[in-house]
């Protein structure tokens, strides 16, 4: 069994309205040394019947073709053998 | 003259499309399932607002890959008359029928007011009835309607004449105070290429009644209309 996470983040140079909000929140907080958050989204998949060659190759399809959207968002994403 | 309305799971605006066409404009309009296997023969189709798929992952990325969508396309490709509204909009974005794609609104707050829209290509299916600059009143409801483009197709679609509607003033001008979700110039609706696709996030079908204070939603529907019976006489004429 494999287990991928995958990571997908706005493109540098898109608005990050969350990721400033989060900012500015952690500002008030009381942590101005925060100079960038950046808000993402995380996904674990876990994959059966494929080694991890196989894997990252679906992987890359899903990715561009459904969990990102790749006018705006970035992924990457790691795989990693499970019991 | 026959319209369509899909309806995904989640779409909650096709009722007030149908409405509209059957009841305002007294025109046949049928809603589509989006698990139909086949797309029957209509001269405009409309993708309506709403949350189709719950709006999960981003929304109208789910619907794009629904069974009726592939037919959609080709039915779009081959110049069929298409518009999306709100949701609709989302979904024509993801699937690549319109360029760029809708982020959450700058100050991450659902919106639900009535906007000016200022017509900036009356020269549309969509718009014909419509004065160039004409300003509309319209509402919209949305959170994710923040259109971006990057640069390069952003210049393209100037050239191209493709962007149809832009937040305004009610006088018309457009400025930052007027743009309700931090749209990129603000945009609030734009054409493919061809102009035989349009995405607007606000709603013309919410405002087509004296009693719903507002009938510029009117024009759009009557745009299509006209556009529709003209080539209609252009066939009978051969």
């Amino acid at each position: 069994m494999l287990e991928a996470t995958i990571y997908i983040t706005l493109k540098s140079g898109v608005l990050d309205p969350q990721g400033e909000t989060v900012k500015h929140a952690l500002h008030s907080l009381g942590y101005p040394q925060v100079e960038e958050v950046s808000m993402g989204k995380y996904l674990r998949i876990k994959l059966d019947g494929l080694n991890p060659q196989q894997a990252a190759t679906h992987l890359e399809q899903m990715c561009r073709r459904l969990l990102a959207n790749t006018v705006i968002e970035d992924y990457r994403f790691e795989i990693k053998e499970i019991a | 003259m026959k319209f369509g309305v899909i309806v995904f799971p989640g779409s909650n605006c096709d009722h007030d499309c149908y409405h509209v066409i059957k009841h305002v404009f007294n025109r046949e309009v049928e809603f589509v399932w989006h698990k139909q296997p086949q797309l029957n023969k209509f001269d405009a189709i409309i993708i309506p607002g709403g949350f189709s798929y719950g709006d999960y992952l981003r929304p109208g990325a789910i619907a794009r890959f629904s069974p009726i969508m592939s037919q959609v396309i080709d039915y779009a490709n081959r110049g069929g008359l298409l518009l999306g509204i709100c949701n609709g909009f989302q979904v024509l974005l993801e699937v690549g029928l319109l360029p760029g794609a809708m982020r959450t609104n700058h100050q991450l707050k659902f919106i639900c007011e009535y906007v000016n829209i200022r017509v900036e290509n009356n020269a549309t299916p969509f718009t014909q009835n419509c004065a160039q600059g004409q300003v509309l009143r319209i509402p919209i409801a949305h959170m994710q309607g923040n259109y971006y483009v990057d640069p390069e197709t952003l210049k393209q679609m100037q050239a191209q004449n493709q962007i149809i509607f832009r937040y305004c003033s009610p006088e018309g001008q457009i400025d930052e105070a007027h743009n309700p979700n931090g749209s990129l110039y603000n945009i609030a609706g734009i054409s493919n290429k061809a102009g035989n696709v349009l995405g607007m996030m606000p709603h013309p079908e919410r405002c087509t009644e004296d009693i719903l204070n507002s009938t510029d939603g009117r024009l759009i529907f009557e745009s299509l209309i006209n556009r529709l019976s003209q080539r209609e006489s252009t066939v009978v004429s051969y």
